[in-house]
């Protein structure tokens, strides 16, 4: 708990209405968008301007309180999770679009801006910021930053750390660093790349430069039904064989299927899988791999091939992917969802091993996959109102990231670790690698006060945990005691 | 062969014996001169795993870039940051350096230095495309970060961090790259145009939906790459003008690798700057790439005249080839930077010998 002195001191550093203490205004704090994990803030400081966000830091610096930084709170991972005996720094008043330079295609913006502002600022200019997380509409740049953010589009435009071109972030002591530049590189180690994906353990960002790329001249969607889910997964890789790069390549199971047409009756075929595949680019070229994508899509055994012909057509088939996950929590009172990623031709083996999981935990599970890169979305379904059942929901979670780690993946492509993911961490790291992790974190903030407790582990938790991953006969932490 | 490294570093570690990593040597002229025993990764050699459907290769750090392009070629894909080999090739109108098949570029070379080609504005630099290292750092112990799928966001990103480097955090021992389908057509066209023109034309058309690749300015002639299916290449033809180049493939694998006349010049400064930066005015002999976003200058105007001037443009300037001013090759750091740099050192490599003074003369 923190003292009324340290409250008084803090409130002196910010406007009036910037801190917040009372429970009733702190309470819609308690949780990110992970809300199985909630904890009430002690107090909720949300500053205005970059001096005031360093002033917030060096008094905590000062008094060795620690600060756990949120953008719009939608993270999936419980990186925001209050701490107990923490300030919670809330960035979303630094919202200010500062700059669109059109000729040189970039926008500098203050963290809490949202992702789809950024894109609307540059529409006037034919001018968009590729990475689009499904949170789009409400997650913050700053937040994206901090994930290192995907979204539908990755493997053609990449993940935000390649469209970040520079931060400008606070240390904890509110020392301002710069990374990158207005170039395209800068000198010395890459601190942009670091600090990209870093969940907020390292620094506070306060001002963001991303790149803008042109509109595509055109996007066209195909759909293509399947009537198993392998063959689904190996018209993937032979998609990208043919030497096509989709901007979006999206993958869904009949369960998911069945929900999504009973939520906004999109018009899809009922069938074990349904890939969507986008293309996007110069008209010409669209034109082109329409029809390559569409001959490759016949040979790999589709049952049905479907060319989105304009606009509406397109939102259509889009329309029950984007509302997968809604559609998915109608079947039940709860879902849980992962984020593992995998590589392609692990797809069949992964998802016959988690429907055996299924059929273990009683638990059923859709899955929803950002097929062209590997990332998996199972969406477990529980009703947590039956006892033990949330906790069997993420027992079986976790086995389904340790899968992902067995066959050469990761347990999260896209929504971090936070607190959330923390024990399979000592799944895919050992120790010495775990101890680099500190070692980062050590360098810019030896005092651990930046959102501590999260995204790496602790070693000798690991051992606690027994979240041990045997690999070739060999333990990852063997110079830890066992419990 | 890499429990012969690790050996080798923990010997070195324990008795602070400087060491100098090496690959193919391709590289050895850039950065600050170090001192010590030569590390050679050329034995660590081979492709281990690629899987052209994954869009993934993973290759020791020895194996050279050209084996590896060889390879990813017969599958029609690439490495679309198109690094740099320095050295491999004849220099245009000259007999081949001898020796120059001992200088091969390799895997671990490219991503230790962070260079990339003509292609890096367009598809990305070195960095976007590493996925994982196995690396040894400067005690001796073999690590790994990343993997070898695409999406990863477990733990703090250290393999992208080792791209630019320079071999100062820890030697690499296997590199995992993302790789890209080769495009189907590629053709260049070429304008006669001012600085100030040309500057303009590569920022406006990187604005535009074309399937621009590289950009090229020299001399008064702004040389465009269009790359991609043939029918979209055709069509921004079309729409661009200008005069189809002979001889393209060769034209941008010299600007590459700083194959021509041009480049021989010393001291030859890189300077980094906004895109849209306007012309310079410091001197003639200059080389324009990346969309405005790279000057190569061959100056003599001091060290300090230069580095504001990239400063200025919201940039720096690197000595890329030559006599290092007093304050090391690369820009210095602002000092809350400067801490953290070697905070990270300290953490890797605690006795500072790997590559010391490569990166930053103190350390």
């Amino acid at each position: 708990m923190l003292s009324p002195a340290f409250v008084t001191r803090l409130r002196a550093l910010l406007p009036p209405d910037a801190v917040l203490f009372e429970r009733e205004d702190v309470v819609p704090f308690e949780s990110d968008g992970l809300s199985a994990y909630r904890n009430t803030p002690d107090v909720v400081a949300l500053p205005e301007t970059e001096a005031q966000v360093a002033a917030v830091l060096r008094l905590c610096h000062a008094e060795q309180v620690a600060v756990v930084a949120r953008g719009a709170g939608t993270g999936l991972a419980a990186g925001a999770l209050p701490v107990d005996g923490a300030v919670l720094l809330v960035l979303a008043k630094l919202n200010r679009i500062k700059a669109i330079d059109p000729l040189a295609r970039t926008a500098v913006v203050e963290p809490g801006v949202r992702n789809l502002a950024i894109s609307e600022a540059a529409a006037p200019h034919g001018l968009y910021y590729a990475p689009d997380p499904s949170s789009q509409i409400a997650c913050s740049i700053g937040g994206n930053v901090a994930e290192n953010s995907g979204g539908v589009h990755c493997l053609k435009y990449g993940l935000t750390v390649h469209n970040v071109l520079k931060l400008r972030a606070l240390t904890i002591a509110g020392e301002v660093l710069e990374l990158g530049s207005d170039a395209l590189d800068a000198p010395g180690y890459d601190l942009l790349a670091l600090l990209t994906g870093s969940e907020g353990m390292l620094a506070v960002i306060t001002e963001v430069t991303v790149k803008l790329l042109p509109r595509p001249e055109r996007a066209q969607v195909v759909l293509a039904a399947f009537d198993d889910v392998a063959r689904a997964g190996a018209a993937v890789g032979d998609i990208i064989a043919a030497g096509v790069i989709p901007a979006g390549l999206e993958m869904m199971d009949r369960l998911a299927i069945e929900a999504a047409e009973a939520f906004v009756h999109a018009g899809y075929p009922l069938a074990e899988a349904l890939l969507l595949v986008e293309v996007d680019g110069v008209n010409e070229e669209v034109s082109d791999d329409i029809a390559t994508v569409r001959q490759v899509l016949k040979a790999a055994g589709a049952t049905e091939i479907r060319t989105a012909e304009d606009d509406a057509q397109r939102a259509k088939f889009w329309a029950g992917r984007k509302a997968a996950f809604p559609a998915v929590g109608r079947l039940a009172p709860d879902y849980y969802c992962m984020d593992g990623t995998i590589p392609r031709s692990q797809l069949p083996h992964v998802l016959t091993r988690i429907a055996a999981m299924s059929a273990e935990y009683g638990l059923a599970v859709a899955n929803v996959f950002h097929a062209g890169d590997g990332n998996l979305h199972p969406l477990i379904l529980f009703d947590a109102n039956r006892p033990g059942e949330l906790e069997k929901a993420e027992t079986f979670g976790g086995r389904i990231l340790e899968l992902c780690v067995e066959v050469g993946g990761t347990i999260t492509g896209e929504h971090g670790v936070g607190v959330e993911k923390i024990k399979q961490m000592c799944a895919q790291f050992a120790s010495p690698e775990l101890q680099r992790f500190h070692d980062v974190k050590a360098a810019f903030d030896p005092g651990r006060l930046l959102n501590p407790g999260k995204a790496v582990p602790e070693l000798h938790r690991c051992a606690e945990w027994g979240a041990m991953h045997v690999s070739a006969g060999r333990l990852p932490h063997p110079e830890l005691p066992r419990f | 062969m890499e429990d012969a490294l690790i050996e080798r570093i923990r010997a070195a570690h324990a008795t602070g014996t400087p060491l100098i990593v090496q690959g193919g040597g391709s590289k050895g002229f850039y950065g600050n001169a170090d001192e010590g025993e030569v590390l050679s990764t050329r034995a660590l050699s081979g492709v281990v795993d690629y899987q052209p459907k994954e869009l993934v290769l993973t290759a020791r750090a020895g194996t050279p870039l050209a084996e590896i392009e060889a390879l990813l070629a017969g599958h029609g894909q690439m490495l679309a940051f198109e690094p740099p080999h320095y050295g491999e090739f004849p220099l245009a109108g000259r007999p081949a350096v001898s020796g120059a098949t001992t200088m091969r570029a390799t895997l671990g070379g490219a991503i230790a230095a962070g260079l990339s080609g003509p292609r890096r504005p367009y598809a990305g630099a070195a960095r976007d495309f590493v996925l994982g290292v196995r690396m040894i750092d400067g005690t001796g112990q073999p690590l790994g970060f990343g993997g070898r799928v695409i999406k990863n966001v477990a733990g703090y990103d250290v393999s992208r961090l080792m791209a630019g480097a320079l071999g100062t955090l820890g030697v690499l021992t296997e590199v995992s790259l993302k790789v890209l389908p080769k495009p189907a057509a590629e053709i260049s066209l070429q304008f006669e145009l001012d600085e100030a023109g040309a500057i303009r034309r590569m920022n406006e058309w990187a604005g535009q939906p074309l399937p621009l690749s590289a950009t090229s300015w020299h001399a008064g002639v702004l040389t465009v790459r269009l790359s991609g299916a043939a029918s979209a290449v055709q069509a921004a033809q079309a729409k661009l003008g200008g005069e189809m180049m002979k001889d393209a493939t060769g034209f941008w694998q010299r600007l590459r690798d700083q194959a021509t006349p041009f480049f021989d010049k010393r001291p030859l400064w890189r300077l980094a700057v906004r895109p849209t930066a306007g012309p310079l005015g410091l001197g003639d002999a200059q080389w324009i790439e990346w969309g405005g976003a790279v000057r190569w200058l061959a100056s003599d105007l001091p060290a300090a005249v230069l580095r504001d001037a990239a400063r200025g443009c919201g940039g720096h300037a690197t000595l890329f080839r030559g006599d290092a001013p007093p304050d090391g090759v690369f820009a210095p750091l602002a000092p809350p930077l400067l801490a953290v740099h070697r905070a990270l050192k300290q953490r890797f490599d605690p006795r500072g010998i790997l590559n010391r003074g490569r990166l930053y003369p103190d350390f």
